[in-house]
Parts: C-alpha cells; structure tokens; sequence
C-alpha cells in the first residue's frame, strides 16, 4: 500500500520532468535525423540555457518565462554560427568527422564556460508554489516547464508540417540530393535544423534552470538522458523524442518507488543497451 | 635547404608549445600571488610561539625552500569547498614567507613554496598529479585534495612514495585503517561527523523518527557508518535509510519517500552541490520536517543563496568562528596552546579574500599550522624527524584539538578535534546568519526547532 502510494507521489513528477528531458532529446534528434550529425555539444548548449535563464532572472529580473524568447532566438543563433563554424564543411565526411567537430565545439564552449563561470553551482531562487492533490505535490515550476515543452513540440510540428522552411527540413532530411534538385537552398536548411536543435536544447536547459541547480558541467547528464531518450524513441523522430522522454521521466519515477535511487542510472543505461540490441530504431521508429 | 631548416625549426617550435600548452596548468603560489597584509600579531604568532624551540640566534642561518605539494579542485564538483580549503592555506604560507620564513632549531630558515595543479575534482587526475609533484616537483610535504575519495586516491601515492601527508577536507576513516604509516588526518574522522547532532537531538526530542538519506560516496558513507549504532544506540527509530548517486539533481522521488516514512527529522546529505540542491527541494516540496542536518553544504558561505530554504537547515562543522577554540581552552585541558587566535585568523582571512572563512577554510590553514608546528617540534624539515613529531603531537588551536593515532591500526587518524552544530537562523534584521547550537557550553544561540514550516 505504501508503495503505492509512493508511485502515486512520484508518477507526476516523473511525467513532468520527462516531458522537459524529452524537449532537451528532440533537439539531439532533430539535428540527427535531418543532417546524420550527432551533436556532442548538446550538453554545454543546455547549459548555456540554464546561465541565460540566471543572466535574465537574477541580473536583469527579467522573469524566466518571458526570458525563453530570447533564450530560444539566441540558442537559434549559436546553433546557426556552430553550424557555419564546426559543422558545414564536416556534413559530408565521415560521422568520426562530424563527431569530433561537434565535441570540439563542445571542449570550447566548456573550456570558456569553466573560465567565465567556474564550476560553482549556481542557484535560480525562482518559485512558483505548489499545488498538492492526496500523496501528490505538483511543482509549479515542473508544471509549467512541461507545459512549455508540450507548446514547443507542437509549434516544432506546426513549422515542420505548415511551413515552407519547414517542409524543406523534411525533404533535406528525406533526400538531400533529390531537394537540391528541387531548388531547395539545402546549406540555409541545414544552417537552419542545426539552429532549431540547439535553440530547443538552450529552452530546455533554460526551464531546467527554473527547477535544478546547475553549472557549466551540469549539460553532460542531461545529454546522456537524450541519447537514452533518442535512442528510446529512435533517433531522428522528434515526436518519438517526446515520447522517449516521457518513458525515461516515468521510470525515473517508478524506480525509486521499489530501489534505491542510485539503480536510478544503472537501469535506464541497462535499457538503452537492450533497446540497442533488440530494437535499434527505438520502440516508435527512427529516421530511415 | 635554409628554407627547409626553417620550416623544421618552426614545426618543433610550434609542437613544443602546443605540448606546453597541453600539460597540466601548474601554479606555483608564491608569495606575492595571494595579495595579503596579515595583521602583524597573527604573523608574527607563530614565531613568538616558536620561540622557545629555536636554535640560538646564529648569524649564519641556511635558507631552505620547503616545497608543499598538493592539488585543488579548481573545477568540477569539489570547487567550492576546496577553494576555500587552499584559500585558508595560502594564507598561512604567505604570513609564514611574510614574517622572514620559520626558524628551526638545526639553524635552517625555511621558506614555503607552494606546488598545485587542478584535480578537476577527479581520482585519475589526483593520482597522476599527486605521482608528477612527488617525482617531479620533489614536493617535501603533500596537503590532500578536499573530499574523502580524492584524499584516498592522493593517500595512496603518498603512502607508495613514503611522502608525509597531512589530509584535510576529508573524514573519511578507512584510509587511515590501510596500514598507511604516513598519512595524518586534521579533520574529525566521519563516523564521529553527526555524534554532537544526534546528542543534541536526544536532548530536544528523544522521540524523533530519524530518516537517514545521504550521498553514495566515500565521505558519506563513513559518517553514516558512525552515525547508525550510535542512533540506534540512544534509542532512535531509523525509518528510512536511502543513498543517491552523487550527481542526483532531482530528489523528488527521494523526498516523496521521506514523506511517507514519516520521519520528523532528517540526517544526511553530501556535498555542496548535492546539498544544497536537496535542501532546495525539500523547502518546495513542504515536508514538514522538524529538523534537517545536511553534511558540509550549510557550513558554506554560499548556502544562503537559496533564500528562506536554507532558513533552519542545520550541519555539523568541523570548526565555526563564533565557537571558535582558545587558549583558555586549551589551559583548562592542560594541552599545549598553538598558534594564532580564532578572531585574528578570521580577520586576516577576511582582509585577504573578502569574506568570512568558513571550516574549509579553516582547515587549510591548520593544515600549514600543523606542518609547521611539527617542523618547530622536530627541529628540522626532514621528513622522517617531522612524521616522528607530527606522531608526538598533542596540541589545541583555534581549529580545535591535534593528535593522531599510531597504533598500527588506524595510524594518522585524528582522535582530538570535536564537532559544533551549527544553523541557519534569521537575524533580528532578517538576515540569515549561521548560530552555533550545540555543544550548549559554546552555543551561540537556541536550536531552532522545530524549524519552521515553509
């Protein structure tokens, strides 16, 4: 009964969380699934979310909610700038070529990060009270994030789908070759993808910040739960993303219900290597 | 061919400097780097102290540079408490080298050089730094990293290399159970970490429900290896007993099983990133908890970053300035009184580095005065005489009581220094100010319990 009980308490932040994890992935994905680039500077652009929400909130009082526009039009720019940097000339060598670009840009933005921030834990003092139903203590700050997160995806499908950018995307990603043909410009769509990627993975770090405590560190553990996810929805699949992350945040909830917290990481990574093995285009299909 | 030698010449100059460039930064701390004006008492302390043990003024001292290696954690999880661990360090070295350096009985003048490289927070990092300062820098004396599981990477390579080691910013007591015959602890060892705690609980309310949730590392372990028979020992009730992983940012579900065990009082935690995001949490979340008592993080200076949910939040701290030890102390236990007063360090600390040293930073620097106490005592800087006399020692400082065991089963484990707690009250101006609780003869102020309710 207490176990129950127990779930009950935890099922919702478990949802909540995964939901903003799953927003984080869909970045990784979308970069994965329209350009075949693993984007190892996934996690430091995360955390870069988080310091623009500390930036705005605590220096400039702007409230973090309002901040995520300028945090998404600057996250669509660096991802636009690393694009034309690290990636351009990398998109049609070898994934080693593209991974160790993007790792690169990764060390860089980290090394710069340590020497402007250090790795001190910094600390958004941002509440929004608590509404609590039985066992059940909803966060307003984890409710509102995966509201957000929810809105994101469905504006992410709205420009995939409504679109012309959008619809480019899509061919880009379908047959890069057979797009060009059509006259679609594929170096601006690319440019593009990379900057949406990394826009959503600055959102995602920037509501984060809103919840947990951070450094420049703090985007490493947030990228592995991407890869999981990606790989748990199928990497390319923005939607399946979504869904990825919803099973990683349940699990995240359930497990500690019955283990200790610390199995926590031992079996999501157990599930990312059975998923791998017997399902490598995760359980709701990867880009082909 | 000039042309060709050229372009040779310039290649190695180019992958000289890039192999330069990618070796550990290694900084020498000298000392002129710490910008600090001691207080003329408290720098010239430690001489007048030392007095007594000094050779008859010859003209003709040799001047020896001592070189203390060590590494800090200038990034990653440790940063916050090891900066202030150095902090307090560099401090007492550069008073030490400001004063005209330490004159020991065999008519040596030695002066202090500080060898240290960023660890990064991680053991491979200690383990190859800690190898480098011993066979390269020819460190004489090691300091330890901050945090028990570095230490007990750094422990090893000193041990292996026969190097003295003074450990500080780790309780730990395993290490000092290895059979390691070089390696001595400043810190109380961590399963006595929460003793004044629960004595202070069985006073306040011996009916408390204890839940025990602390990190899966080293440290924490050891303090709830102590901590656990002598709860069960006063009578408690252990409720829930749960470990998280180092790097856990989300404790909801962690908290949610507090909730449900039914525990009035919480006993735990980490380290400061852990710490400090757990008591966040537990303050959005309303627990309704009687008494928190969090490990290391409320003991620093940046916990009231989290605003009114740090208010009540309660640790046990190796040393506090407003309890800070004295030379009455020190008399009425008839031990032996050394160096500078509490207030004197705290000022000095405070006109260097602008803000008030927390126990890490105290640590730091009763680690130099430790070294330099056992030097004065041998009479030399050789290693072997100052291991003999740091097994000698029995000593009281601002920091507290100095001695180690040396019995062959937990050599270098300190047996001396004491616990306060501590805790985070409002000020009559709202403020939050750290109050020591407990011991009651040294207590600043009354415990705050049951906290209030968010």
């Amino acid at each position: 009964m207490q176990q129950v009980s127990l779930l009950l308490a935890s099922l919702p932040d478990g949802i909540l969380l995964g939901l903003v994890y799953g927003l984080a992935a869909m970045g990784l994905t979308l970069i994965w699934g329209v350009m075949n680039v693993i984007n190892l500077s996934h996690g430091p652009i995360i955390a870069l979310g988080m310091f623009g929400t500390f930036f705005l909130f605590i220096r400039m009082g702007i409230n973090p909610y309002i901040g995520l526009f300028v945090i998404a039009a600057l996250g669509l720019l660096l991802g636009i700038l690393i694009y034309a940097a690290a990636v351009h000339r990398v998109i049609n060598a070898p994934h080693l070529s593209s991974l160790l670009a993007t790792f690169s840009v990764n060390m860089i933005i980290i090394g710069l990060g340590t020497a402007v921030f250090t790795t001190s834990p910094y600390n958004v003092d941002f509440n929004m009270g608590s509404f609590r139903l039985g066992p059940i203590t909803l966060l307003g700050t984890r409710l509102i994030a995966a509201l957000v997160a929810i809105l994101y995806t469905g504006a992410l499908y709205l420009f995939l789908y409504r679109t012309r950018p959008g619809k480019f995307i899509r061919a880009v990603a379908n047959n890069r070759d057979a797009a060009e043909l059509m006259g679609v410009p594929s170096t601006r769509i690319l440019a593009l993808s990379f900057g949406l990627g990394t826009m959503l993975a600055a959102v995602s770090g920037a509501l984060i910040a809103t919840f947990f405590p951070f450094s420049i560190l703090s985007g490493g553990g947030y990228e592995l739960k991407s890869f999981v996810i990606g790989v748990l929805g199928g990497l390319g699949n923005p939607l399946g993303a979504l869904l990825g992350g919803l099973i990683l945040g349940l699990l995240e909830g359930i497990i500690p219900a019955f283990l200790e917290t610390s199995w926590v990481p031992v079996i999501e990574f157990a599930l990312f290597v059975v998923i791998l093995l017997i399902r490598p285009t995760g359980l709701f299909g990867a880009k082909r | 061919m000039s042309r060709k030698l050229l372009a040779l010449t310039s290649l190695f100059a180019i992958v000289a400097l890039v192999l330069a460039a990618c070796g550990p930064a290694a900084t020498t701390a000298a000392p002129t780097t710490a910008p600090t004006e001691p207080p003329k008492a408290t720098a010239e302390e430690p001489q007048a102290t030392a007095a007594p043990t000094q050779a008859p003024a010859e003209p003709t001292l040799v001047e020896k540079t001592v070189t203390i290696g060590f590494t800090s954690s200038l990034t990653g999880a440790q940063e916050v408490s090891s900066k202030r661990q150095v902090n307090g360090f560099n401090l007492w070295m550069n008073q030490i080298n400001d004063a005209g350096g330490l004159e020991l009985a065999d008519g040596t003048l030695v002066k202090f050089a500080a060898q240290t490289y960023d660890d990064e927070s991680t053991k491979e990092r200690v383990q190859e730094l800690y190898t480098r300062l011993i066979t390269e820098d020819n460190a004489d004396f090691l300091i330890s990293p901050y945090s028990s599981g570095l230490t007990a990477a750094a422990a090893i390579i000193a041990e292996q290399n026969g190097k003295v080691m003074i450990t500080v910013g780790a309780a730990e007591d395993d290490a000092y159970k290895q059979g390691y015959a070089n390696v001595f602890q400043l810190y109380t060892p961590g399963s006595l970490y929460l003793i004044s705690t629960v004595d202070m609980l069985k006073q306040l309310d011996p009916e408390a429900k204890v839940a025990i949730v602390h990190e899966n590392d080293k440290f924490s372990t050891s303090v709830v290896s102590g901590l656990k028979p002598y709860l069960e020992s006063q009578g408690f009730e252990i409720v829930l007993e749960e470990g998280y992983a180092s790097d856990t940012t989300d404790f909801g579900p962690v908290i949610n099983k507090l909730a449900e065990s039914g525990a009035t009082v919480l006993l735990g935690g980490g380290h400061y990133p852990d710490g400090s995001t757990f008591a966040r949490q537990l303050y959005e979340r309303k627990v309704g908890l009687k008494f928190i008592s969090l490990l290391v993080a409320p003991a620093d200076s940046k916990f009231p970053e989290l605003g009114d949910a740090a208010l009540g939040v309660s640790t046990s701290s190796q040393w506090e300035l407003k309890a800070t030890h004295t030379e009455e102390e020190a008399a009425a236990l008839n031990i032996e009184w050394y160096g500078p007063s509490g207030t004197d360090f705290a000022a000095a600390y405070e006109a260097t580095f602008g803000d008030k040293p927390t126990y890490h930073a105290a640590g730091g620097y009763a680690a130099g005065l430790l070294l330099q106490k056992a030097m004065l005592d041998a009479g030399s800087a050789d290693p072997e005489k100052v291991k003999a006399a740091l097994e000698a020692m029995n000593i009281f400082t601002f920091y507290g009581g100095i001695q180690f065991d040396t019995t062959p089963e937990a050599h270098g484990l300190q047996i001396s220094h004491e616990m306060v707690v501590a805790q985070w009250q409002k000020s009559d101006a709202g403020e939050l100010v750290r109050e020591v609780i407990w011991p009651a003869d040294v207590a600043t102020a009354d415990p705050l319990y049951p906290v209030p309710a968010p």
